[in-house]
């Protein structure tokens, strides 16, 4: 286990504490900062999200986060909206992100049966090997509340389907994404973050 | 797939979890935390813990059992009751509740809904609304949690569901008044009709009894969630049974291990 705490990045929303309950119950403490000395210093960086693509954005950039991020070289989690923030950008608010991962959010359309936001739980499908999906079954259900999404991409590792395939959960190089949220995920999303801190 | 889900809902008053009928008599059915991690276990898909003596009666509540149940609890779970204002939604959020939903104070003041959804996104911001059938039509009534107050809000139900939905709420919890407590099937028809006008997803409540019921309501009103108290509290139906049985007749579900199965 690396040295130094689990981070969870401030990038403006709330709703922290279901994440650093998460976290307590694998037996690590977290500290919630936008301090870029702190982050630094951290074993593992978890990037959470509620709220706006282009709000989050403007929080990290008042900090000086958005260029801190892409040069951190340990193992980094966003999560709904902080994976989105990884990659180039989101149609919310045309909001341009941290591009370190290519591709843009989209919204999803709503359509009959498939109301949007996107809210409850949903398949993951497997697409590549991954650390990350160690002991998680195929198929395993997992607990997703968003109305923008990701296409898939050779970097997705699961994806989910909601009227079209999307990316559910992604890893390049340190860099992690999971659109779900998978400290309300169950058995299944502790499994998904234990293995994020065995990373 | 996206699966249906089952929600149970919990009454909260100073601290425990009560049930009434048809939101008056309310009887004691346990603690917050034990029922919660029992319907975790039995594969509840949500939870709902509903303040009811929070917004009649105007007082400021304590709200510390939300972080006692945020600590135990691995599911999502959303928080009703005495939300009036951005402040008092973001302490419930960040004592680690997963989404707001509020009621009368949206009626009192629309404008609430668009400050919310703004500041948490839309995927935070439940609406609830108490409906009523009236004259061939359904109207919205509030303050329902005392019966004393409890007044039509001069709206109809299908002009405020389209209204919150553009205002940025993120889902709707109807529960139909007539049916509420009484265990004879969800209003299949209002759920349907509030089912065509409504994009975000649909949660019924009000009126399950048996496991048909749930059956009726996904299938014929086509509804996200279904949502039930008295018929779990009592244990007249098993969370895990109901979806093992829904899921035979086609209705997606997320299965569980039954622990009990060993």
């Amino acid at each position: 286990m690396a040295a130094g705490p689990v981070v969870l990045v401030d990038a403006g929303g709330a709703n922290i504490a279901s994440l650093k309950f998460a976290l307590a119950r694998l037996g690590r403490e977290s500290l919630f900062t936008a301090d870029e000395a702190t982050i630094r210093s951290a074993s593992h960086v978890i990037i959470p999200g509620v709220g706006a693509a282009a709000d989050a954005m403007a929080r990290l950039q008042a900090n000086g986060l958005d260029r801190l991020i892409p040069e951190l070289r340990q193992p980094i989690l966003g999560i709904c909206l902080g994976m989105q923030l990884l990659f180039e950008g989101s149609d919310e608010d045309h909001a341009r992100c941290l591009g370190i991962l290519p591709g843009q959010a989209h919204r999803f359309t709503p359509a009959p049966g498939r109301p949007v936001p996107q809210m409850g739980w949903n398949a993951l499908v497997p697409r590549a090997q991954h650390p990350l999906l160690e002991g998680v079954a195929d198929e395993a259900y997992v607990y997703f509340v968003h109305s923008y999404a990701l296409p898939v991409s050779r970097h997705t590792v699961a994806s989910a389907n909601y009227g079209e395939e999307f990316a559910a959960l992604v890893a390049s190089e340190n860099f992690h994404g999971a659109q779900f949220h998978p400290e309300r995920s169950g058995p299944v999303g502790e499994r998904i973050l234990k293995n994020f801190l065995d990373l | 797939m996206l699966t249906r889900r089952i929600i149970p809902c919990l009454d909260v008053r100073d601290g425990r979890v009560v049930k009434g009928v048809q939101f008056r008599n309310h009887e004691d059915v346990g603690g917050i935390l034990e029922l919660a991690r029992r319907y975790r276990e039995r594969g509840a898909d949500e939870l709902v813990f509903y303040d009811i003596t929070a917004s009649p009666e105007g007082r400021q509540v304590d709200r510390s059992w939300v972080n006692r149940v945020a600590e135990v609890l691995d599911l999502p779970f959303c928080v009703a009751g005495g939300i009036r204002s951005v402040a008092d939604a973001e302490e419930v959020l960040n004592l680690g509740a997963d989404k707001i939903s509020i009621n009368s104070p949206a009626l009192a003041d629309p404008d609430l809904i668009n400050r919310l959804s703004r500041r948490f996104g839309a995927q935070c911001v439940v609406i609830g609304i108490d409906s009523l059938a009236a004259d061939a039509d359904w109207q919205v009534y509030q303050y329902t949690g005392d019966p004393d107050r409890t007044q039509a809000a001069r709206r109809r139900t299908l002009d405020w569901v389209r209204e919150v939905q553009d205002r940025g709420a993120g889902e709707i919890v109807l529960n139909c008044m007539n049916s509420d407590g009484v265990r004879q099937g969800y209003d299949i028809e209002q759920l349907a009709r509030v089912r065509e006008c409504c994009d975000v997803p649909l949660i019924a409540s009000g009126g399950a009894g048996t496991e048909q019921h749930f059956l009726d309501v996904f299938e014929q009103a086509n509804v996200d969630g279904a949502l039930a108290a008295s018929v779990f509290h009592k244990g007249l139906i098993d969370i895990l049974a109901l979806k093992r049985w829904l899921a035979e007749r086609g209705v997606a579900m997320r299965l569980l291990e039954d622990p009990a199965d060993g």
